[in-house]
């Protein structure tokens, strides 16, 4: 099985202070895999880098069947090449309605003129009410996602991504102030994702990470420090005294 | 003791320069006494010549007394006296100086030379008040020769040198005889050696002796060039002059007729005008260039108009003539001389130059530095805009004014001033920060408006309480004046004071931030406010002083700037955008991208004048296009850039 | 959701009516169609404003909904002037000079005529030849055209490299306000080819319709004028009624995001930024002619700022807010500077409202961005008792009820 995402020898530092160091890392394309490590081990600076927020001093980052290379690519490249991103607090657009936040991340042309002229189609409504129903918010089309609770907005933006129809997608700490009930249904959703695309999640917590059940990578200042299993990597001796130790 | 120094005077320079006269001066007169009597301008100048000349020691108090109008004539037998008003009529002096007792007013007809000939008589005069014993009628003396060189003063000038006891006049009289023998030296030798002893000096008189020597007018002429011309080069026409200024020269050289304007030929053609045509063309085609070319041809044919060059004929008579720069100057050697001395002081003061650009660039710097560095505060330190930082600088300035309209001494009204528009501004940026900027911290934008919005009202304040008119703010005497190297380099002390003041302030922003309390707690809140909040640092105290700091700091700007611009309500804006621009271009939130900025910022626009240096409009236009240009490849500033190169 | 354009958006329809109605009864009371009862110098005063409005229609749609504080919108309003006021000055120096020169004897050369054109123009700045940039004045659609492209070209250029850069927020103000006075200082210099300080003047006698009283005219502008801004209104309800809308009000509240999400937020700002670049000088193009002279005064960085206080002052993020904003400010400020205003005695000190109105206007805009973000338009919100949700601070989006402009406007 060749990899969607290949980043190989990959370093970047920020006034001298190398946050990722010499980093490789590889996923498949249907694949669930979680990024865990201590803070400052690199982990958001990884997902800037595949995202094209920051460019590295070295390395490549290769993607897709016929490998593209995202170094030289914008982030709207990057996004409309199959890269999609959740970030760590929500962020959807709080000043307009789920709907309109839906039809905006929807699959289509994304260029001003064709964006300017595009009207919304009996499909397009269609496929907004399925993604709807899919991150439970059938209820809450018409109201303004500012006025959601936190919950709802962390599954608007999932459905936002969702609805970009990402072949990978990095997903920052989607636990986050979740209530119990909420996360059960976060993993639900992160699992079947992750049947049809690969899905890559950072996260803290531990307990949800065993949920996932997926193959784990550690990393630890900027590199990768161990792989494989969960309870595999939380055997590992430098694991332990890195991370879960002092944890 | 005065005529002996005369005497002195006049026997060293006729044992130096002058053939020495058996005449004594009152001979002189006596023998030309027709001419004195009914001077004119045309006639008399052989006279004074010879009275000068003469080395009889009377002959100065002779000319002065003439040109004073205290030369009298006995009418009885036609006697010349130096006359004075006395009790009850003359007080006379023989010529050779001794007293002739007196004479009733009606037996002395006053001598009253015209203008002209004072003139005359003044010029003659120089040479007995370059050795005059009094040191300041011989500087007024050099003064007025350099002034206005004529060759008459050359023979006189170099007569006195030897007889200087003052080592600094001495240098200057031999300076200007050298000078004035570049223009007016007897031998073509004389004034080549005369070039070549000033060397590369920069100097602006020696400039002005040298540049007409090669200035060149252009002349046309048919075969060889006339005889006594010094040709400096010729000029090909099509290459070094068009063929239309050709043709002009041949014309003012009466080598061919001028050629035919528009309105000449309309005029021509509407006094011909016959049964609706002209020269047989109708009427209506004539609103065509090539049927009014057609109709002159015809009236020419038939004579009724004088005949005009066509294109044809102006180019045969450009072909058959040449043309060339000629010197003014006719000696060669002189002009060559002149022209490798004008070369190698042009490479001297182009180099001069260039330091006082430099000098002038660092004194713009300053002043933007100084303009910029409350905003650096206030927008660096704390990411406010405050559109009204330049509205605090005209504050600033206006509280200089206020305080010299109280003190009148300006040293002391200055050092009260600039303490004072502190207060003023730190003041009114403290009461801004609490009231406005403070609820704004989230949207920056709306600060940018809301202080736009405070500079409005504080610009129409200003002159609704100071008028529109400029008011004055006067630096002290002793800031008058400035330093001067040589012609090339100047720069007056205000600058220079701007310049130091500029480094006090970067001086003082370093103490301020990098050793002391606040700067650390200033830092802290600007880096995390939450966490300095957490640590017992009140971040709105810090905040309130920060911003007042900023604002305080513009004010005694204002004070500087103040000096040397005219105070009036649109002092700040006239400074708001280049701050700004000096703020981003070096890179926020370090002092030394500031610092970096306005060099920047200043040495462009000196640049960009130097260039072209009647437009300073056109330099602005070009230095913010730069600008903008700068900031797409440096969008973090100059120094940003480097804080990154320098992590890589 | 298949219903059309106007019935999702009424507020245009609103808009339009309350627009046509205005329009119809300043026609009836004017002097040249009516009852005499409105000025002639009221009406193009009244033109102005709705010019005015439109440039405010242009920068609500570039700082209200895309978030971009352009300072240089007056300057793109003060070239469309520019470009129009070329063509009717040639051409009605064009005229003059024609007819002078017919008096003479022989019929004129093409080159005379040119030649005196080029002396009446330029004998001020002390000229006497056409600059290049004058060679399409003879054309009125050329120099129409040019209305559209110069401003066009200069802000495509302009912000593909701010934009390029990822310039933002007060940074990209302080660098288009810097555009704005590099430009002024150039249109300064006699040798601009604009006449310099000059500027271009006795645009409001059309070419060819000499015989036609200003009291007409000011009519017909007035009517351009609405027309202009009812379709104005018309577009730009419509760009942001839709998905377009949704994008560049995303971009406003978080441009990295939408980046994320696969749009080129530089290519929508760029659109965005050229698009109200045009819309302000085809307002500008309407307006000096009405004014009758322009000169780089008029595009002082200050009159970009001002225009950003009228769309807060009316209330941005609403197109509606910004054409209150607009007329409310002009008028109001036309009114307080016209010297019509009584003196306001406190005792001690009698206040002049010519003195003292930019004081007053400074501080109202002040108080309007501390306690009324939303603006003027706000009030509707009051007044219909709608609830606005916690927004941050952030303005509210375009909704319906446009009911009151009426008020504003008088």
């Amino acid at each position: 099985m060749s990899a969607l995402l290949e980043v190989s020898g990959v370093s970047v530092s920020f006034d001298g202070f190398r946050a990722i160091n010499n980093l490789s890392f590889s996923i498949g394309p249907a694949e669930l895999r979680a990024i865990i490590g201590p803070n400052g081990a690199g982990k958001t600076t990884f997902m800037d880098i595949v995202t094209g927020k920051t460019r590295p001093d070295a390395g490549t980052v290769t993607f897709g069947d016929r490998p593209l290379s995202l170094l030289s690519m914008t982030e709207a490249q990057i996004a409309r090449a199959g890269v999609g991103r959740k970030f760590q607090r929500p962020t959807v657009f709080e000043d307009q309605t789920v709907h309109e936040n839906l039809i905006m991340a929807l699959r289509a042309p994304r260029s001003p003129w064709r964006v300017l002229f595009w009207r919304e189609g009996a499909q397009d409504r269609a496929n907004v009410a399925a993604l709807a129903e899919e991150v439970g918010l059938s209820d809450a089309l018409a109201r303004k996602a500012g006025e959601l609770s936190h919950g709802q907005k962390q599954w608007l933006e999932i459905g936002m991504l969702l609805a970009q129809e990402p072949r990978l997608l990095l997903v920052d700490e989607p636990a986050a102030g979740m209530t119990l009930a909420e996360r059960e249904h976060t993993t639900r959703l992160l699992v079947e994702m992750a049947k049809t695309r690969a899905v890559v999640v950072v996260e803290h917590d531990m307990d949800f990470v065993r949920r996932l059940d997926c193959k784990v990578t550690v990393l630890h200042e900027g590199a990768v420090l161990a792989e494989g299993s969960l309870d595999h990597v939380t055997r590992n001796q430098q694991v332990i005294d890195v991370y879960l130790g002092r944890g | 003791m005065r005529s002996l120094y005369l005497a002195l005077a006049l026997c060293l320079s006729a044992l130096f320069a002058l053939p020495a006269s058996a005449e004594t001066a009152a001979e002189i007169v006596a023998r030309n006494a027709a001419a004195i009597e009914k001077p004119s301008r045309q006639t008399i100048g052989p006279v004074i010549a010879e009275l000068a000349a003469s080395g009889d020691a009377q002959a100065a108090a002779i000319l002065e007394a003439w040109g004073d109008k205290r030369l009298g004539q006995r009418k009885a037998d036609g006697a010349f006296f130096i006359i004075a008003k006395s009790a009850d009529g003359w007080a006379l002096t023989d010529l050779a100086g001794a007293d002739a007792g007196t004479a009733a007013k009606g037996d002395i007809a006053e001598l009253k030379p015209n203008a002209g000939v004072r003139g005359l008589i003044a010029t003659a005069l120089v040479q007995f008040t370059l050795s005059d014993p009094d040191r300041a009628k011989r500087v007024a003396a050099l003064e007025s020769i350099a002034k206005d060189p004529k060759p008459e003063a050359l023979e006189p000038l170099s007569a006195s040198v030897a007889g200087e006891d003052d080592p600094v006049l001495r240098a200057q009289k031999e300076r200007l005889v050298g000078l004035l023998t570049i223009r007016f030296g007897a031998t073509s030798q004389a004034r080549v050696a005369a070039i070549e002893s000033f060397g590369r000096d920069p100097a602006l008189d020696l400039r002005a002796a040298l540049n007409p020597l090669v200035a060149t007018t252009r002349i046309a002429f048919a075969g060889e060039p006339p005889a006594g011309a010094n040709i400096a080069r010729e000029l090909k026409p099509g290459r070094d002059l068009t063929e239309a200024e050709a043709y002009d020269l041949l014309v003012a050289a009466n080598l061919a007729p001028a050629r035919l304007t528009v309105d000449e030929a309309r005029h021509a053609l509407a006094a011909n005008l016959k049964d609706g045509a002209v020269g047989g063309v109708p009427l209506a085609d004539l609103s065509r260039q090539e049927a009014r070319d057609r109709a002159y041809n015809a009236l020419e044919a038939a004579g009724t108009v004088p005949p005009a060059a066509t294109d044809a004929e102006v180019a045969a008579a450009v072909a058959a003539h040449r043309f060339a720069e000629a010197y003014a100057e006719p000696d060669a050697a002189v002009t060559a001389a002149a022209a490798a001395a004008l070369g190698r002081i042009g490479t001297a003061v182009g180099a001069m130059q260039a330091a006082d650009l430099a000098l002038d660039a660092l004194s713009l710097a300053s002043i933007y530095f100084l303009a910029a560095i409350g905003l650096a505060i206030t927008f660096g330190v704390m990411r406010v805009i405050n559109m009204a930082h330049g509205e605090f600088i005209m504050m600033g300035a206006y509280t200089g004014y206020v305080v010299q309209l109280w003190i009148t001494n300006y040293t002391l009204s200055i050092i009260v001033a600039l303490p004072l528009a502190f207060a003023v501004t730190f003041a009114a940026g403290v009461a801004m920060e609490r009231l406005v900027i403070r609820h704004l911290y989230k949207r920056p934008l709306e600060t940018l408006l809301a202080t736009f919005g405070i500079s409005i009202a504080l610009q129409q304040l200003a002159k609704n309480i100071f008028g529109t008119q400029a008011r004055p703010l006067t630096a002290p005497a002793w800031l008058d004046g400035a330093w001067v190297v040589n012609d090339v380099i100047a720069i007056s002390y205000i600058r220079i004071a701007i310049f130091a003041l500029a480094l006090v302030f970067l001086a003082f922003f370093l103490w301020l931030m990098k050793r002391t309390r606040l700067g650390l707690e200033v830092r802290a809140v600007t880096q995390n406010p939450a966490m300095a909040a957490s640590m017992g640092i009140d971040p709105d105290r810090i905040n309130m002083l920060t911003f007042g700091i900023g604002s305080g700091i513009a004010g005694i700007a204002g004070v500087a700037i103040g000096l040397f611009a005219k105070v009036t309500s649109e002092l700040g804006s006239d400074y708001i955008v280049q701050s700004f621009m000096t703020v981003v271009v070096g890179g926020v939130g370090n002092i030394w991208g500031t610092l970096a900025g306005a060099a920047l910022i200043g040495l462009m626009q000196k640049g960009i004048e130097w260039f072209n240096p009647s437009n300073t409009l056109a330099a602005q236009t070009y230095m913010i296009l730069f600008i903008i240009l700068f900031i797409q490849f440096r969008p973090r500033g100059i120094i940003a850039l480097k804080g990154r190169a320098a992590g890589d | 959701m298949s219903r059309s354009f106007f019935a999702r958006n009424p507020s245009v329809l609103w808009f339009i009516l309350i627009l046509a109605v205005f329009t119809l009864a300043v026609t009836l009371l004017s002097d040249a169609y009516g009852v005499a009862f409105v000025s002639t110098s009221f009406v193009k005063t009244l033109g102005k404003t709705l010019c005015l409005c439109l440039v405010a229609l242009a920068m609500d749609l570039i700082w209200g909904y895309a978030g971009i504080l352009s300072l240089g919108h007056m300057a793109f309003f003060a070239l469309g002037g520019y470009m129009l006021g070329m063509w009717l000055m040639y051409a009605r120096t064009e005229e003059i000079v024609v007819a002078a020169l017919a008096e003479g004897v022989l019929p004129a050369t093409a080159e005379e005529i040119r030649q005196g054109i080029a002396t009446q123009i330029f004998g001020v700045v002390g000229a006497s030849e056409l600059p290049p940039i004058w060679v399409f004045a003879h054309g009125f659609w050329l120099q129409l055209a040019l209305v559209v492209a110069v401003p066009g070209v200069l802000a495509l250029v302009f912000g593909w490299l701010a934009f390029r850069a990822r310039v933002t927020g007060v940074y990209l103000s302080i660098l288009t306000q810097a555009m704005t006075l590099a430009l002024a200082l150039y249109l300064f210099q006699n040798d601009s080819g604009l006449r310099g300080n000059n500027g271009l003047s006795g645009l409001q006698n059309l070419p060819g319709l000499g015989d036609v009283s200003q009291d007409r005219l000011s009519v017909w502008f007035l009517w351009a004028s609405a027309a202009a801004l009812g379709l104005g209104y018309a577009l730009l309800a419509w760009v942001v009624s839709g998905k377009f809308g949704s994008v560049i009000r995303a971009i406003r509240d978080d441009e990295q995001r939408v980046r994320f999400l696969g749009y080129t937020v530089e290519g929508y700002k760029l659109f965005v930024f050229s698009l109200t670049a045009v819309i302000a000088a085809l307002a500008g193009a309407l307006y000096y002619p009405q004014a009758g002279i322009i000169n780089p005064a008029e595009l002082a960085p200050i009159a970009s700022i001002y225009l950003a206080v009228w769309v807060a002052i009316g209330g941005r993020g609403r197109l509606y807010g910004a054409v209150i904003g607009a007329a409310f400010v002009t008028l109001v400020s036309s009114w307080f500077t016209g010297g019509r205003v009584p003196d306001l005695p406190l005792g001690f000190y009698t206040v002049q409202w010519v003195d003292w109105w930019s004081v007053v206007l400074g501080l109202s805009f002040v108080a309007v961005t501390l306690f009324a973000p939303k603006g003027l338009a706000g009030l509707f919100d009051l007044w219909q008792g709608l609830r606005a949700p916690n927004r941050r601070g952030a303005p509210l989006g375009p909704d319906d009820g446009a009911l009151m402009e009426r008020e504003a406007r008088e």
